[in-house]
């Protein structure tokens, strides 16, 4: 039999060749190899590399928010001790790329479209005279005769529909809301948020000749290395990037920032090696946002609670001719049934830094409004919301008709009910209070878009019966070199500790980057292939057919044949590519990973205060590659869904378009104190259509719908239904029952 | 940041001679480093002092001597504190992260700098940062700013927490400057901002705190209680400090301090007087915070502190009353 090694992937793989393979490591929650390092603080990030001559950049930030620069009076910082440049080259990104973008133009700095945008780079010997000279860097401006506004809901926001977007129409959404016999018509707004990877954006670039290499902190190498040269006007050849690590991303990270762009062109102008970080500050000013996206959700149902309409429209923002446009409703698409539908996203064109992908966008903030909207519904029903869920899951995706590959989110209720403790609900709100706090449960659904990308990766088996794999695949963080070892290790029968992985370098071959919860799946179906290719050329060796080859412990055996793989290579390596891409069962099946959310809250009585006091999150995404990879990124995405519901939020001031909250003290991302114990559940599952490893994405799922979960809760808990997020005690206080009331309930009756 | 010079000043007296030559003093270095990396202080000389010996805490009549460079890390794990001034340690506590409560002073956190947005962007207007830019507060993102004690000039907050728990326990700052020694209650140490919103306290030029002194124990219930945005590591939205005895089933003494409620740590007499010799009630709780908030105003975003101040203090006082 031939092996189905042909790139595209068109037919489900339903061989399950990971259940026959008996090294018996995939989806052991096995440690990641480079933790050691970097708990040690060992393992070297992108600013951390000791080239010498290196000398570093700080970029100048615009301080209006649209116009053009006029002139930049350098003599004076020029002449500030250390000083060696000061840079305002065309070439200098006014926007970051998108991910995939693959390309970005050249885009003059001098003009100004937000604020925040970075507009100049002055360099010097230390970071510290770098950054002096910055602050003190005169830039004079003029200010845009017909600037665009600020706020998206301003009437003068050119409102198009989103570009990137296919509005989804079905039947007659007004009728049936008419015809409902329950309904629910509700507007939900969520505020922008901020990536907050830990690492700062930061390149060190360095020419060799004619050659660029640069070391930065990226997610999607292969399209990183086209968008710089296309900047740079040069061949994609003479671009190396290394990536061995990256302190988190986000979404952040997958196209080239501002910094790597400054640094090559510094470095060039120079001839010394030179590092840009961005600071903080500058991170959150001048890199992606997530929209923030004001959602208008109906819900339709009969008397029997199934949706016969289904609603969702959102109004999200960029800046002019970005064909991103949050994604509010992905998920809507395909998860809940309802014939008669309108979904459709707009885009106001308002003056704010780029907006990108930010921490799975789409369904992180469509989610967790459909799923609060969900609950409206169920407590106007005066049906459990697990039950309104479970009746209305469709056969076939609504309005497209395309079949569904798996999907197990029945069992996520089902069995995150059982172990949170569901049935110790009681479904009227105000009814539990402990002291001082209301308290209360919430539920919701998880669902994100499995998608597959092109990878490539090389596994070389060795004459010494150990395997190196090879990709220039990141790990931002997540667990790439961990599973991409495992997954060698176990279709080439090795103990893990004789798989070595190595990472982030683009003169490997091309990985599918981290982002989209993509690169688990795509880079591991390539190592998944080029295994199965070595595995035919083993069997070959031994005189075997492939699917009669067995593999353990470095000893290939079929039936009463056996040897070591030592002797087997005879002193010869086996080095094979390979690769996959999306083909036709991306269009076949409506592929998605699924789950539950469950929340219990306590609200303060007197000052609205919420705090989460534990949640549940069970989740189906197909095969599980690392049972404790897996696990941290799905308590990571429910550790967003805290900051969704609660703290998160970009703050802008309307009068000059600027970022108010621009660092960590006072853009709220969760502390420990705020994330209680949280229970993961993993569902085993198969999914032969997302991909050959059976695996689905899971990096994202975690928070898709986690905050809708925590809202839903605070409901419960206090009667209040806030539809702002995050819900922060402002918004929660005016509606609070008298603390006093023996019975609050009782009293608002 | 802008180049400095270093010294380490050995004593007291070498860091008041330092002082005098125009040197700012650095301690923990908390909240100047942050400034200065920002270019909102810019001094071309640094006095540390951290070598000055100022770091002891003392039996001082019936009270407590802390001296300025005991970090609140100390001063909040430090048993006679625990026993007698609880309500300091809380305070101390609820503040900042274990790393910088390691490192804060006592006087330094007295001096702690707001945390308001405009006056850390210097992009923007901000009398406080730049005398005579304006105020881009008023008007602005103004959710986390003072309702009580503004002026046109200026409507940002002390950030702090320990100042409001000193405040309640009529702590005392000692200082020593060119004009010799002298003692300021904590009531008195912080400046509303008037007209002139760049100077957040009373020290003149020159003068270093050595100590703050705390009076003779209460005895009383003491509660310190921070509404925040999230569990830890957030300035206050508001915070109440008290310190309360009760004689039989009414309030026999009561000091209450607020936090982010106005420009300075706040304590007004007149809601105090309104709760002693009272039954507690949720109708007195009410009085009292009319008379609280009889002058507050809001400024759009942080409106909703008037209503919050309210809950807070019906909760404080609440809990601090009941059997």
């Amino acid at each position: 039999m031939r092996l189905p090694l042909a790139d595209l992937y068109n037919k489900p793989d339903e061989r399950n060749l990971l259940d026959h393979t008996r090294q018996g490591i995939i989806g052991k929650p096995l440690d990641r190899p480079e933790g050691p390092l970097k708990v040690s603080g060992s393992a070297t990030y992108a600013a951390e590399w000791k080239l010498p001559g290196c000398v570093d950049g700080v970029l100048v930030l615009a301080s209006i928010a649209q116009g053009k620069v006029t002139k930049i009076h350098d003599k004076a910082a020029l002449a500030m001790p250390g000083v060696l440049a000061v840079l305002a080259d065309k070439a200098m990104l006014r926007r970051p790329a998108q991910g995939t973008a693959g390309k970005a133009p050249a885009q003059d700095v001098a003009k100004v479209e937000y604020f925040g945008q970075p507009v100049a780079l002055v360099v010097a010997e230390t970071f510290e005279q770098a950054r002096d000279a910055a602050l003190a860097l005169k830039v004079e401006y003029k200010a845009a005769k017909s600037p665009i506004p600020f706020d998206p809901e301003s009437p003068d926001a050119k409102v198009e529909k989103a570009p990137d977007r296919k509005a989804v129409k079905g039947g007659d959404l007004d009728k049936a809301m008419k015809n409902a016999a329950f309904s629910v018509d509700v507007e939900y707004d969520t505020p922008g948020h901020a990536s907050a990877a830990m690492e700062p954006h930061a390149t060190i670039a360095e020419w060799q000749d004619d050659k660029l290499i640069l070391r930065g902190s990226y997610q999607m190498l292969a399209y990183n290395v086209k968008e710089i040269a296309d900047c740079l006007s040069i061949s994609p050849k003479k671009v190396r990037i290394l990536s061995p690590y990256v302190g988190g991303g986000f979404g952040s990270k997958l196209g080239i920032t501002h910094e790597a762009v400054a640094a090559a062109i510094a470095a060039k102008e120079l001839g010394r090696p030179v590092r840009v970080v961005m600071t903080r500050q500058q991170v959150f000013q001048a890199v992606m946002r997530r929209s923030e996206t004001r959602q208008r959700v109906r819900l339709a149902c009969d008397a029997g609670g199934k949706l016969i309409g289904l609603g969702h429209e959102a109004l999200v923002s960029n800046l002019p001719k970005e064909q991103f446009a949050e994604p509010v409703t992905q998920a809507t698409e395909f998860l809940y049934g309802g014939d008669n539908r309108l979904l459709k996203v707009d885009v106001a064109r308002i003056s704010r830094m780029t907006a990108g992908s930010v921490r799975a966008p789409g369904e992180a903030v469509g989610m967790q409004v459909l799923e609060a909207a969900m609950d409206e519904l169920a407590e106007k029903i005066g049906i459990d919301p697990i039950e309104l869920r479970k009746r209305n899951l469709p056969g076939k995706v609504p309005v497209q008709g395309t079949a569904y590959s798996s999907r197990m989110l029945v069992e996520a209720l089902e069995q995150g009910a059982q172990a949170f403790g569901w049935d110790q609900r009681n479904a009227q709100p105000c009814q539990s209070r402990e002291g001082d706090w209301w308290i209360g449960m919430g539920v919701a659904s998880a669902a994100r878009v499995n998608m597959l990308i092109p990878a490539e990766a090389r596994v070389t088996l060795k004459a010494d019966g150990t395997a190196l794999v090879e990709t220039d695949q990141t790990d931002i963080g997540t667990g790439s070199y961990a599973i991409l070892g495992q997954i060698a290790g176990e279709m080439l029968g090795l103990p893990i500790a004789r798989v070595t992985v190595v990472l982030g370098d683009t003169s490997l071959p091309a990985g599918a980057g981290s982002g989209g919860s993509f690169g688990a799946i795509s880079t591991g179906s390539a190592v998944m292939r080029a295994c199965e290719a070595i595995r035919a050329k083993l069997a070959d060796k031994l005189g075997c057919d492939a699917e009669a080859l067995d593999l353990k412990d470095g000893v290939a055996s079929s039936g009463d044949t056996s040897s070591p793989l030592e002797h087997l290579l005879d002193g010869g390596d086996i080095a094979e590519i390979g690769s996959i891409k999306p083909g036709k069962t991306a269009l076949d099946y409506a592929q998605a990973s699924y789950g539950a959310f469950f929340a219990e809250v306590a609200v303060h009585a007197f000052t609205g205060e919420t705090r989460v006091r534990r949640m549940t999150g069970a989740f189906g995404f197909g095969r599980v590659l690392n049972a404790k990879t897996a696990r941290s990124q799905c308590l990571g995405g429910m550790v967003w869904g805290i900051g969704s519901a609660l703290t998160e939020e970009l703050a802008f001031d309307l009068r000059d378009g600027h970022l108010v909250n621009h660092d960590l003290a006072e853009y709220h991302v969760p502390v420990h104190a705020d994330v209680p114990a949280i229970e993961v559940i993993l569902l085993e599952e198969r999914d032969a259509a997302a991909s050959p490893l059976q695996a689905k994405g899971v990096g994202e799922l975690g928070i898709c719908g986690a905050a809708g979960a925590i809202a839903n809760a605070i409901h419960n808990a206090c009667g209040v239904r806030v539809r702002s997020f995050p819900i922060t005690l402002d918004k929660v206080l005016p509606h609070l029952p008298d603390p006093f009331a023996p019975d609050p309930f009782a009293t608002a009756a | 940041m802008k180049p400095f010079t270093l010294n380490h000043a050995q004593s007291a007296n070498e860091a008041l001679a330092s002082l005098a030559g125009g040197a700012t003093a650095i301690a923990g270095g908390t909240n100047l480093v942050d400034l200065m990396k920002l270019q909102i202080a810019t001094p071309d000389e640094l006095v540390s002092i951290r070598r000055t010996g100022l770091d002891a805490i003392t039996p001082e009549n019936d009270g407590l001597r802390i001296g300025a460079l005991v970090t609140n890390a100390d001063c909040a794990a430090d048993l006679r504190v625990r026993k007698s001034w609880p309500l300091l340690a809380k305070a101390i506590l609820a503040g900042a992260s274990p790393q910088l409560r390691n490192r804060a002073t006592t006087g330094g956190n007295l001096c702690q700098r707001t945390r308001c947005g405009y006056f850390y962007d210097t992009t923007q207007a901000c009398n406080k940062r730049e005398p005579g830019s304006g105020c881009a507060a008023r008007e602005g993102f103004n959710r986390i700013h003072a309702v009580l004690g503004t002026s046109d000039a200026c409507i940002a907050t002390y950030p702090g927490d320990m100042a409001v728990a000193l405040l309640a326990l009529d702590a005392v700052v000692h200082v020593e400057g060119p004009q010799g020694a002298r003692t300021i209650s904590v009531g008195e140490f912080h400046r509303q901002p008037g007209d002139d919103p760049g100077r957040d306290n009373v020290l003149e030029r020159g003068e270093l705190i050595t100590a703050v002194t705390l009076p003779a124990p209460t005895g009383g219930r003491q509660i310190y209680r921070k509404v925040r945005d999230r569990a830890s590591y957030a300035f206050a939205l508001i915070s109440v400090a008290i310190d309360l005895s009760m004689e039989g089933d009414r309030i026999a003494r009561c000091a209450l301090a607020f936090g982010s409620l106005g420009t300075v740590p706040w304590r007004d007499p007149a809601v105090e007087a309104v709760l002693v010799g009272e039954r507690p009630s949720p109708a007195l709780f009410d009085k009292a915070a009319d008379v609280l908030l009889r002058d507050a105003r809001g400024f759009g975003k942080n409106d909703f502190k008037i209503a919050l101040a309210r809950r807070a203090l019906a909760a404080t006082l609440h809990e601090a009353t009941k059997g």
